[in-house]
């Protein structure tokens, strides 16, 4: 028996973290798998492929979208950005040193698609509330923090961001 | 913040942190695993046809029990799981394995791939399991003083039943394996596996190959909780065997359905239980029985039985007490070790009892467990004396008051008083949770520490790393043993070839084993380097201090770089391992007698409740908690592990509900039907301290086993809740499923006003 012939691959040029990648991907792709297997970003992680946990969470054009759900094709001509574009070169973002300063990762697997949610939240938002935060971070799930810490580091960063001289309080201590 | 901060937080936030899939996507060209699974609970496969499978496009193999050229049967303990069965034994088992050039190819490929199968009669419950007969293994009883005789006494007494249960992982990271051939004709298995010892043991024995051809690396796991001691051994063989057929580097990587659907979780428990209890509240004889899901095969189920047979006491001294427990078989995936091991289900048993017999006698269940602590002095129903018994009132006392317990109990009964369809609960639940492997060979750990010529170290341990910070916590023990900056230190990815038979990373003694044999290494490294720096600070060793990247002595001072360059050139070694057993642990299964633990740590916490009368839907508003860490190497990993434990427990007890079907399929089988805890059930009040002037003598720097305690904090939340189920029906005993999900709250409710 012959094997009958795969979906050919198509040709198209994406632009993500600033940069132009010229891809060969079958067009069915989504965007998880082109940028992980095809531009070598594993940044982005694959956690559930239906949409539930937003570990694989990027932005297109400012906006957090779930690469799970989203065809590679459907980003060609708009800007795609990962984590790996959050930092300029060794320089962090804000979130990031929050994140790092406050243990708001453990694991580490869901803390992309958190920081990818958040960093748009901040890019519209400089004080967010609590429920503010809540409603942006309601899609992402995380397994190890409990949460309280990626709270935490929103904040912190929020208020930073704002050119506050914050401090990670030395007893953290959540809402009282 | 006190203490070093996530080794690799930076990378964790930067995306620069790999995990398997990443290492292995980024390797080259790959052969990619996909199961074809059973779609019978329980049957006979009469026949494989992979002749369409073989057709479709990529396809290099299928793999099936044909290929394998040691043993196809694995197990942790017994070997009775086959990775190619011919009787499944439950829904999704894996039956064969297509590798091809893509995972799409993979799984389409497997689609086709028609498996003839005779059903046969399935058991799919612990009850079926009881009637049937079907046992995985003989009965575990532990007992104290004479239970008979104090029933005979004709105090009060309750009999009452509970089902507890199970939990998904949920590990955001699913389970994944990456094989390779190395360049001497070894396989390297990269797998995100606790306990890469056993997953080098599992994939020589598949392979049919001695251990030192193997070789197993654990860099990082994307979360565990005790989902990954075992159960990544299978897919790492899948992984290495499909290497050894083809000759190409496999990736075993399951997305999450099949992963929920194939893996086991954390056992479900029927208790049944008998108290007797005096009109003050204090228990006098308690009988329970025990009965845990072990699914189909037996995996660490007897291991988790028996911790749960000795965490029924919790914190409570009870002079008559008889725990019997056995592990029963059915035909679902295989149960497993997570987070507790045991030890939450038996805990939730005892708080339930406590309850009842509270609202039996009309009085607070806070008054009945503080009746009834354990003093110091007091010995548990397996013989052990509780050692720092007075941690229990110490922790109760404290958090009473700085949670303010009474003064908000009293809020809420004023509060409910003008809501007639809400209502608002208090608990105060406490923790005492026993550490150390039970199975006392396992308490050992060892390391490797090689210190190079410019004073910068690198340490190897056998613990994994799966975000609970036992890489930061060795690393800082290494800083301080050896006077370096934490940036002196590297942890480098768990290896086999570097720390050969490790234990699991499991039973939250990481920290314990692998810390003092870290710590150890390093002291046998400092003492010859005292001796060097001593001739040149001109000063006896026994003067010389390492602190602060110094060596000092004599009043003079070196940098540690350079006493190792001058041990380098005396020809002094600059490398040491390091192993620890823990002292003084024996326990006798036969007998239900010996100290199975080094020490006990201790907890309570404070939870308050919110409960919509005509939904059950609940709210979890406050959490105050206390917890003993002794003295904390890492204090921003510590409170992170007992939030993250706490919520964890929270959405076991309250919202993860796994549900199989009548034909013993998943039902629960993805985040949208199986409830874990979100950002928005984050409580506005979440306090945690710890507690003061708790150094633990018994292990390393002081400090105390952090991973699995706050998880049973969680009780307080269910117990909370029971409150608040009360407060719609006035007195009497409130039965309450687990997990008390909405509709389980609601049908306690509505029990009390029909």
């Amino acid at each position: 028996m012959t094997a009958p012939p795969g979906p050919q691959k198509t040709l198209a040029t994406f632009h993500v973290n600033g940069e132009s990648h010229e891809v060969a991907f079958v067009p069915h792709k989504t965007l998880l798998e082109v940028l992980r297997e095809e531009m070598n970003l594993t940044g982005t992680k694959h956690g559930c492929e239906l949409g539930e946990c937003g570990a694989c969470t990027v932005q297109v054009d400012g906006t957090p979208v779930l690469s799970c759900l989203v065809l590679a094709v459907d980003v060609v001509g708009k800007q795609v950005r990962t984590v790996e574009g959050l930092a300029k070169g060794p320089e962090l973002t804000e979130l990031q040193h929050a994140f790092a300063d406050m243990g708001a990762a453990q694991c580490g697997y869901c803390t992309p698609g958190i920081l990818m949610t958040a960093d748009a939240l901040l890019a519209q938002n400089t004080k967010p509330t609590r429920d503010e935060i809540k409603e942006c971070l309601a899609g992402n799930l995380c397994r190890c923090t409990g949460y309280i810490k990626i709270f935490e580091a929103v904040e912190l960063a929020a208020a930073r961001c704002r050119g506050e001289k914050a401090e990670p309080r030395k007893e953290s201590i959540h809402g009282s | 913040m006190n203490g070093p901060r996530h080794e690799c937080a930076v990378q964790h936030a930067t995306g620069e942190a790999l995990y398997v899939h990443d290492e292995a996507l980024r390797s080259g060209p790959l052969l990619h695993a996909w199961p074809v699974q059973s779609g019978h609970a329980h049957g006979r496969i009469r026949a494989i046809d992979a002749t369409a499978a073989h057709a479709m496009p990529g396809v290099a193999c299928v793999l099936t029990g044909a290929h394998v050229t040691g043993q196809g049967v694995i197990g942790p303990v017994r070997h009775d799981e086959p990775l190619f069965p011919d009787e499944v034994s439950h829904h999704g088992q894996p039956v064969c394995w297509v590798l091809a050039d893509s995972e799409e190819h993979a799984r389409r490929a497997a689609a086709v791939v028609r498996v003839e199968c005779e059903p046969l009669p399935a058991i799919l419950s612990i009850e079926a399991g009881i009637a049937a007969g079907s046992f995985l293994t003989d009965e575990q009883t532990i007992a104290t003083g004479d239970v008979d005789a104090a029933f005979a006494r004709g105090d009060r007494e309750l009999r009452g039943e509970l089902q507890v249960g199970g939990q998904e992982h949920f590990y955001l990271e699913t389970q994944c394996a990456w094989a390779h051939r190395d360049a001497t004709g070894g396989y390297v298995v990269h797998s995100s596996t606790q306990h890469p010892t056993e997953t080098q043991s599992t994939v020589a024995h598949v392979l049919g190959l001695p251990a030192h051809r193997v070789v197993c690396e654990s860099l990082r796991m994307g979360g565990a909780f005790g989902g990954k001691e075992s159960q990544a051994n299978a897919f790492a063989a899948i992984a290495a065997l499909g290497c050894q057929v083809t000759g190409r580097p496999v990736v075993v990587r399951l997305d999450r359905r099949r992963d929920l659907t194939i893996t086991g979780k954390r056992h479900p428990f029927l208790a049944r239980f008998r108290v007797a209890f005096g009109a003050d509240g204090t228990l006098h004889a308690l009988d329970v029985q025990l009965w845990s899901d072990g699914g189909h095969s037996l995996d660490l189920s007897a291991a988790i039985l028996g911790r749960a047979l000795f965490h029924v006491d919790n914190c409570y001294r009870i002079e008559h007490l008889r725990v019997r427990g056995r592990v029963v078989r059915t035909h679902l995936p295989s149960n497993t070790a997570m987070r507790g091991f045991g030890g939450p289900q038996a805990m939730v048993v005892i708080e339930e009892v406590i309850d009842r017999v509270a609202r039996t006698l009309g009085v607070p269940p806070e008054t009945v467990r503080e009746r009834n602590f354990y003093r110091p002095g007091d010995r548990t129903h397996y013989g052990q004396e509780v050692r720092s018994a007075d941690c229990i009132e110490r922790i109760w006392r404290t958090l009473a008051e700085s949670s303010s317990f009474e003064r908000r109990r009293r809020e809420a009964h004023a509060w409910n008083a003008s809501h007639p369809h809400r209502k608002r609960g208090l608990a105060m639940t406490p923790v005492k949770f026993g550490i150390s492997f039970t199975t006392t060979f396992l308490n050992q750990a060892g390391a490797l520490v090689l210190v190079y010529r410019d004073g910068s170290v690198q340490v190897n341990h056998g613990g994994t790393e799966m975000g609970q910070g036992l890489h930061t916590k060795v690393a800082a023990i290494v800083a301080r043993e050896l006077g370096v900056a934490a940036a002196a230190v590297r942890t480098m990815p768990t290896r086999t070839d570097k720390v050969p038979n490790t234990s699991a990373t499991a039973a939250s003694s990481g920290t314990d084993l692998n810390g003092e044999a870290a710590r150890r290494a390093c002291a046998a490294i400092r003492e010859r380097l005292g001796i060097v720096a001593a001739a040149s600070l001109r000063c006896a060793a026994q003067e010389v201090v390492f602190a602060d990247g110094v060596v000092r002595g004599g009043g003079r001072e070196l940098p540690f770089g350079a006493v190792a360059e001058a041990a380098y050139v005396q020809r002094i070694p600059l490398f040491a391992t390091g192993h620890y057993a823990t002292p003084g642990i024996h326990w006798d299964p036969h007998a239900g007698r010996g100290e199975p633990f080094r020490y006990y740590a201790y907890g309570a916490a404070v939870a308050e409740v919110e409960v919509d009368g005509f939904t059950g839907m609940h709210r979890l508003l406050a959490v105050d908690i206390l917890h003993d860490v002794g003295d904390s190497l890492a204090e921003i990993v510590d409170r992170g592990q007992i939030e993250g434990g706490f919520v964890q427990g929270a959405g076991w007890l309250t919202s993860e509900h796994v549900v199989y079907g009548d034909d013993g399929a998943l039902r629960s089988r993805g985040a949208s039907t199986y409830k874990l805890p979100g950002v928005g059930e984050c409580p506005e009040r979440f306090v945690v301290d710890l507690l003061p002037r708790a150094s633990e003598p018994g292990a390393v720097f002081g400090s105390k086993a952090v991973g699995e305690p706050p998880f049973m904090l969680a009780i307080a939340v269910r117990e909370a809740l029971r409150s608040a189920v009360a407060a719609f029906r006035g007195s009497g005993i409130v039965e309450l499923g687990c997990p008390a999900v909405p509709e389980a709250v609601f049908r306690a409710i509505r029990a009390g006003t029909v």
